[in-house]
């Protein structure tokens, strides 16, 4: 190249970040499992990337409900439309699940402890009506609301959680109370869960799906995409 | 500035300059543009990245959109300084910020403190942290496109891009703490990136190849042998 005596050095840098970066997009998936498993639960975690939720919120703050006031409103098509407190949910049978969290713009935390109730014994305990297809959510922060088909919904893994990581769920994890949809993408798992109400076979979309998301959120076999999931 | 101006006026015949135009305007526009588009990126990233900050401000929606514009325009400022004739003092500090000869090797290899080293118009540290933030730039572009337009990438690499963008991240913030720390720990050095010029004097002991391409070798010689 040039002389023994001058050396494009900044070019090389630049260079190298640039391939460096892609490898780490191509990879660096990997490398972050690693990271968390071998760093993800000691102190760094609270200043590097590591094992850490991105807390989002669509208004303006964040709705803060205590569990004693708490209310969550099953109703719709349903025979009996029902009204539980926080404790009515913590009485019925549990179901523990640890599932990685995966956001559909790439961010993922690993072996998330989860504690709730499983949906479809609260749409069993209401009474699905026929020609029920559909079932929607709404939250308490007043603008948020997601939508899964009648099937979805039955499957063990949907839950109405309100225990995370052996903890009861924080104001800015979505609690007292929320939903957590374990297959699909973290936009449907719906935080500060008010209401479920049991609809008609098309429910409407939910807040992020009007804006261009995918309803049908499988992890790795939507919006855009139609990989293994990892 | 503090020589009065009997003593600067004495030897008047081939008298040396008082100051040496170090940064013109072109340059510091970018310089201040750049960095001013970097802090609002790095306060939006905080409130999107951190969960008390998050729970503090909320419109998660605003504060990402804010994010992603002044990413976007992050090169702006580059690029607009590059395309005209304006840009040529810009180009040969590129070029010299590229370029490192014997001199930097040996001032990188003893942390600045062989004395026989005489440096240009930049040293070492300057140019590694010019070319890292260059590259750092491209890096966050990509990355974090990828993770705004998603669609078309599979899961793993909007994992791979959210790991090298948070990643990126956090060597940017390292590397931007210490180019402020050594900017205010050197007034003339900084007063420069607002003012465009350095005192000779100043150049004369920290930059001395530079100081001699400003002034003419012969003065050079006469001032350095003193």
């Amino acid at each position: 190249m040039s002389g023994p005596r001058e050396v494009q050095v900044g070019r090389r840098v630049v260079l190298g970040m640039l391939g460096v970066g892609t490898v780490g997009v191509l990879f660096g998936s990997r490398v972050q499992d690693l990271f968390e498993r071998t760093l993800g639960r000691t102190p760094l975690s609270s200043v590097l990337p590591l094992s850490r939720f991105r807390i989002y919120t669509v208004t303006g703050s964040f709705p803060s409900r205590s569990e004693a006031e708490y209310r969550l409103r099953v109703g719709g098509l349903v025979d009996r439309p029902v009204e539980l407190t926080a404790a009515d949910l913590r009485a019925m049978a549990p179901t523990h699940l640890t599932k990685d969290f995966q956001c559909v713009t790439g961010w993922r935390v690993s072996d998330v402890r989860w504690k709730g109730v499983r949906l479809v014994d609260l749409l069993d305990a209401a009474g699905v009506q026929a020609g029920a297809g559909g079932v929607r959510f709404f939250s308490f922060d007043g603008a948020y609301t997601e939508s899964l088909t009648l099937d979805q919904a039955r499957r063990d893994d949907v839950i109405v959680a309100y225990e995370l990581e052996g903890k009861p769920i924080s104001t800015a994890h979505g609690g007292p109370v929320r939903l957590y949809v374990a297959p699909m993408y973290g936009y449907k798992s719906l935080k500060w869960l008010e209401a479920v109400e049991v609809t008609g076979p098309n429910p409407k979309p939910g807040y992020w799906e009007v804006r261009g998301y995918d309803v049908d959120a499988w992890v790795g076999r939507s919006n855009g995409r139609d990989d293994d999931p990892i | 500035m503090t020589t009065t101006p009997s003593e600067a006026a004495a030897p008047a015949p081939a008298s040396p300059p008082e100051r040496l135009p170090r940064f013109d305007g072109v340059e510091r526009a970018l310089h201040w543009s750049t960095a001013g588009l970097v802090l609002v990126l790095l306060v939006t990233a905080a409130v999107l990245y951190f969960g008390q900050l998050s729970t503090l401000v909320g419109r998660r929606e605003l504060v990402r959109r804010v994010h992603v514009v002044s990413g976007l325009l992050l090169p702006a400022p580059l690029l607009l300084a590059l395309v005209g004739r304006w840009g040529r003092g810009l180009l040969a500090d590129l070029r010299a910020v590229n370029r490192w000869d014997a001199d930097d090797r040996r001032w990188l290899r003893s942390w600045g403190r062989d004395p026989s080293v005489r440096l240009g118009k930049f040293n070492p540290g300057q140019k590694l942290n010019a070319a890292f933030v260059g590259g750092a730039i491209g890096v966050m572009l990509i990355s974090g496109s990828i993770m705004h337009w998603f669609d078309p990438f599979p899961l793993s690499w909007r994992t791979g891009a959210t790991f090298v963008h948070d990643w990126t991240a956090v060597a940017l913030v390292l590397v931007i703490v210490g180019h402020v720390r050594m900017a205010l720990g050197d007034r003339d050095a900084l007063r420069s990136m607002v003012v465009g010029w350095v005192p000779a004097d100043w150049a004369r002991r920290h930059r001395p190849r530079w100081y001699e391409d400003q002034v003419g070798d012969g003065e050079a010689t006469r001032s350095g042998s003193g």
